[in-house]
């Protein structure tokens, strides 16, 4: 089995605790000059998304997770699982709905996803920074009003609801970014 | 910034100046108290085998009798002591120290050392020397100065004594003191007391002022002497600022036949936690057996006491270059 000793710690390495996939925040060197050295890390747990603290003696050696990332193309949900696809093997995955998370709300078919895996299985799904998807129902828009700067809730296809300025109209296709869930611009097409 | 490409130097303008201010300052400092500048070498063919200090090595032949391994030095301390014992009266030295694996926040593989040695001197008087030094180089005249035990110092904080407490207290302290993970190191007393001290008392030390902890559990002699007792301690002190540690000082050990002992101590640690092996400096031991006049020596991190002066967060920001920039 893979492992990491203390020196090789870093920001972004992932490692296992207590049966849990983790990934290292923080790592701090602690030594007094004539005595044990310790890492002292700030670890994420990849499941739970909870950052703890943990103290490692220097040289011990930590099991080495099994997570990659990996740019998957979503295809459809059944109703339980959402399928994705590598675009180069064609080869197919199914996440649950505890790895697709928030995500679910952003995710268009066709669209390249990054895809966590932890032994081979999606642990978690973050959606493209940018989608671009199509008003499916809002308020009337208001013609002209191109200035006053108000805005008005919006759902899209995929069941997301964003603020939108108050021209808009159903049927039409918006930019939006997912990390903060706002319209960005309207846009021709995808 | 342009700071971030990789082939300028971490340090600004203001940390090189600092670095050749202090430079300066100290050695002004010892040439008015008539301690004598000298050099050592880097490479050696011994290294001290302190097993919480690991050295770096390089094949070379450098004497033209074939290769072989040769230490960089992780402190000048055994050279120096050769000197010493060789009469060479009060002496100093900055140089390059080197440190396997040492490497955070204070932490740099290699790094710059002031150490110095003085014949005759009672560890009272070299911590006399320490403090005006320091506030000297950081011009802070009026930084007060605090002398605390290392057993009162684990008394007063964490309600210990850290001569009588076994590695089952200690570890329990260390778990109500909230050390995540605590509970599964597998430590020794020593291990222990260097976890607590790390972690709930050193962040504490030196606020507002230089702060000396001494006397030590015989444990942690190093290469001091030990006064005995019912409760022995070791006659060394480690000085912080700002909650840093910045030196380290030592009664020196001046008994040749302790010393090979505790080096053989060593060696059956480093073997223990296969460690690289590293053979007693015969040399050294020689020089002691000669006779190292009674002297109290220090060996303070300039590079932290420069992070001090600038307030500086990471030890990065006062070297020219960092390793990954080197």
């Amino acid at each position: 089995m893979a492992s990491y000793k203390t020196n090789e710690f870093k920001g972004g390495l992932k490692i296992m605790l207590d049966g849990d996939p983790y990934t290292i925040v923080e790592n701090e060197f602690v030594k007094p000059g004539k005595g044990q050295a310790f890492n002292r890390v700030k670890v994420r747990n990849l499941k739970t998304g909870r950052v703890v603290e943990k103290t490692f003696k220097s040289g011990d050696s930590v099991e080495a997770a099994d997570v990659h990332e990996t740019d998957l193309q979503y295809l459809y949900n059944d109703g339980e699982m959402w399928h994705f696809m590598d675009t180069e093997t064609f080869e197919q995955i199914g996440a649950d709905a505890a790895a697709v998370g928030d995500a679910a709300k952003w995710l268009k078919e066709q669209d390249l996803c990054k895809v966590t895996l932890y032994n081979g299985a999606p642990l978690s799904v973050d959606p493209p920074n940018f989608v671009v998807l199509t008003i499916t129902e809002t308020d009337p828009g208001l013609r002209g009003d191109t200035a006053t700067g108000g805005t008005k809730p919006a759902t899209l296809e995929t069941g997301a609801v964003v603020n939108v300025p108050l021209f808009l109209e159903a049927g039409e296709m918006i930019r939006v970014d997912t990390r903060s869930g706002e319209y960005l611009s309207r846009a021709k097409e995808a | 910034m342009t700071r971030d490409d990789p082939w300028r130097p971490c340090a600004d303008h203001t940390a090189l100046r600092a670095r050749a201010r202090l430079l300066a300052e100290l050695r002004a400092f010892f040439a008015a108290r008539g301690v004598l500048e000298v050099e050592t070498p880097v490479l050696s063919a011994a290294a001290n085998p302190d097993p919480a200090i690991e050295p770096l090595h390089l094949q070379a032949d450098l004497t033209g009798t074939g290769a072989r391994r040769w230490f960089l030095q992780t402190s000048p301390e055994l050279p120096m002591k050769r000197l010493l014992a060789a009469g060479s009266g009060p002496i100093y030295q900055v140089c390059k120290v080197f440190r396997a694996d040492e490497c955070g926040r204070r932490h740099h593989p290699e790094f710059s050392l002031l150490e110095w040695y003085r014949p005759g001197f009672p560890l009272e008087d070299l911590m006399d020397e320490v403090a005006a030094l320091v506030r000297r180089l950081l011009s802070r005249p009026a930084l007060p100065i605090e002398r605390l035990r290392y057993r009162d110092l684990f008394l007063d904080t964490l309600g210990i004594d850290p001569w009588t407490a076994t590695p089952a207290q200690l570890r329990s302290v260390a778990a109500t003191r909230g050390i995540a993970g605590a509970g599964e190191l597998a430590l020794d007393t020593d291990g222990w007391l260097d976890l607590l001290l790390s972690h709930c008392l050193e962040p504490h030390l030196g606020r507002g002022r230089l702060t000396f902890v001494q006397d030590y559990p015989p444990s942690q002699a190093a290469l001091a002497r030990v006064l005995p007792g019912p409760r022995p301690v070791a006659r060394r002190f480690e000085v912080y600022l700002a909650g840093m540690e910045l030196a380290n000082g030592f009664d020196e050990l001046l008994d040749a036949a302790e010393q090979r002992r505790r080096f053989r101590g060593n060696q059956v640690r480093r073997a223990a936690h296969d460690q690289c092996p590293v053979s007693p400096d015969e040399r050294f031991l020689a020089a002691l057996e000669a006779g190292l006049p009674p002297c109290a020596g220090v060996a303070l991190g300039l590079d932290r006491l420069l992070m001090c002066a600038l307030g500086a967060e990471r030890i990065d920001a006062v070297l020219t270059f960092s390793a990954d920039r080197a």
